[in-house]
């Protein structure tokens, strides 16, 4: 299947095949492996991209239930279609669109918040490219949907253990629009049937 | 969000459900109740076991949903939830009747592609009359109807093409000529409900030959080419067309 999601002018588009054959080489004997390829808007994909695939790749392993599937691929194609700033966190929903849009089991849903640190002190939840470039520090978060856990977080920039805290509470207050906006999309999908 | 801390599975009914949604059942259900109770009355015993379908895996105290759709219930026999999800990768499943596709003959298995992460195997003696001088007639490349005897994540999937009797019922090599294509999952299982409206209205139009398959993959043929391609297109179309739609769509095609 294939999603894409914009906040703003952030567009990205997904796609996921699987449960697959999955080459000898790279099957596991008790789970799926799961591969994220994320694929830069021009250029070739290069360190940035694959330190971000990891990142995609550790987060959909912890909500995926592999053990359902194993010896098989899970394959994640993620292209940037336009870059307006908070891309990581657009990976991140478009991910979790397509995972649920290809009825992988899941064991919660998950979204992705970025927040920007301003030399000031205030917080902007989804900074623009240039908001992102002005800040002290670029915080994203993926937030679970039980309870609100944080599946990952990282970080660019320095910033101290309280601004830290402060961003992650109002990432996981953000989190709540975003899981309304999947509740939605799945019911309209659903109300057409 | 709605169901975080857990709904009663009977008032989401019918309603979308998304992973990660934890659903409570009624107590009764729960058959390791806490502390000792003796049952002395037969008022409060637990009416049989709750099956847990497709979707939903038990946790604790209830289900947790772990596919996004319609949750549906079944009172009959203890009861069942399961979810009614929209998916086009096929996972196999034990009893299923699928469609599959000869790709290889090893020896005394065939290797049929099934749409699932690995292919089935399918032994020579698995159809009806068949025994070490009588083989059937198989090539690469051919469609067969049969259904999972065994199918679990851990092993390879094994088809064969005669139920528990010995007889075929319908199952084997499905002939010449004909459509195959591939459609969803949830499109399978609407044709397939009893007294569908689709496959009336269809057999009001051309007389035709109709295979499913569990696995998405439908087969059509009709008496000429242009009636089966007519088919194919009405049946894809079908997923995202409403009732009156199609109605008019079938309307204009009778009418010509």
């Amino acid at each position: 299947t294939v999603t894409s999601l914009s906040p703003g002018d952030t567009s990205v588009m997904a796609g996921l095949y699987g449960p697959a054959e999955a080459k000898v080489s790279k099957e596991l004997p008790d789970r799926a492996a799961l591969e994220v390829l994320l694929r830069p808007k021009v250029g070739l994909p290069g360190v940035l991209e694959r330190s971000r695939e990891q990142l995609l790749r550790q987060t959909c392993e912890a909500v995926v239930l592999g053990v359902l599937h194993p010896r098989t691929a899970i394959s994640l194609v993620l292209q940037v279609l336009s870059d307006a700033g908070s891309l990581l966190s657009c990976c991140l929903n478009a991910a979790c669109m397509a995972l649920l849009d290809a009825g992988l089991p899941l064991a919660t849903l998950f979204c992705g918040v970025t927040c920007a640190l301003q030399p000031d002190g205030t917080i902007l939840l989804d900074p623009s490219s240039r908001q992102e470039q002005e800040a002290r520090a670029i915080l994203t978060f993926a937030i679970a949907s039980s309870e609100r856990k944080v599946l990952m977080a990282t970080t660019k920039g320095s910033c101290s253990v309280e601004e830290m805290q402060q961003c992650l509470a109002a990432a996981q207050r953000a989190a709540d629009t975003i899981f309304q906006f999947y509740r939605d999309s799945v019911r309209r999908r659903y109300s057409k049937s | 969000m709605a169901a975080e801390h857990g709904t009663a599975a009977e008032a989401l009914v019918g309603q979308v459900v998304l992973p990660g949604d934890l659903l409570l059942l009624p107590a009764h259900y729960d058959e390791d109740a806490e502390g000792e109770r003796l049952r002395l009355s037969a008022g409060a015993a637990p009416q049989g076991r709750l099956l847990c379908g497709p979707g939903l895996r038990r946790s604790g105290a209830g289900l947790l949903v772990t596919k996004c759709g319609l949750l549906r219930h079944r009172p009959a026999g203890g009861g069942a939830y399961w979810v009614d999800s929209q998916q086009k990768r096929y996972v196999p499943v034990k009893g299923d009747h699928v469609i599959g596709i000869v790709t290889a003959k090893a020896g005394d298995v065939f290797r049929l592609d099934v749409g699932g992460s690995e292919p089935a195997s399918l032994s020579y003696l698995a159809f009806e009359g068949a025994t070490k001088r009588n083989r059937p007639n198989v090539q690469v490349g051919d469609l067969i109807y049969g259904q999972f005897v065994v199918a679990n994540k851990d092993m390879e999937p094994e088809m064969v093409c005669i139920d528990s009797s010995g007889k075929s019922s319908g199952m084997g090599i499905i002939g010449q000529d004909g459509f195959l294509f591939k459609v969803s999952l949830g499109l399978i299982r609407k044709l397939l409900a009893p007294k569908c409206e689709i496959i009336q209205e269809l057999s009001q139009l051309y007389p035709f030959e109709l295979v499913l398959g569990m696995n998405g993959r439908i087969w059509v043929k009709a008496k000429t080419v242009q009636q089966t391609l007519i088919i194919v297109n009405i049946l894809e179309a079908c997923e995202y067309m409403t009732a009156e739609q199609r109605k008019q769509a079938l309307a204009k095609l009778s009418g010509n």
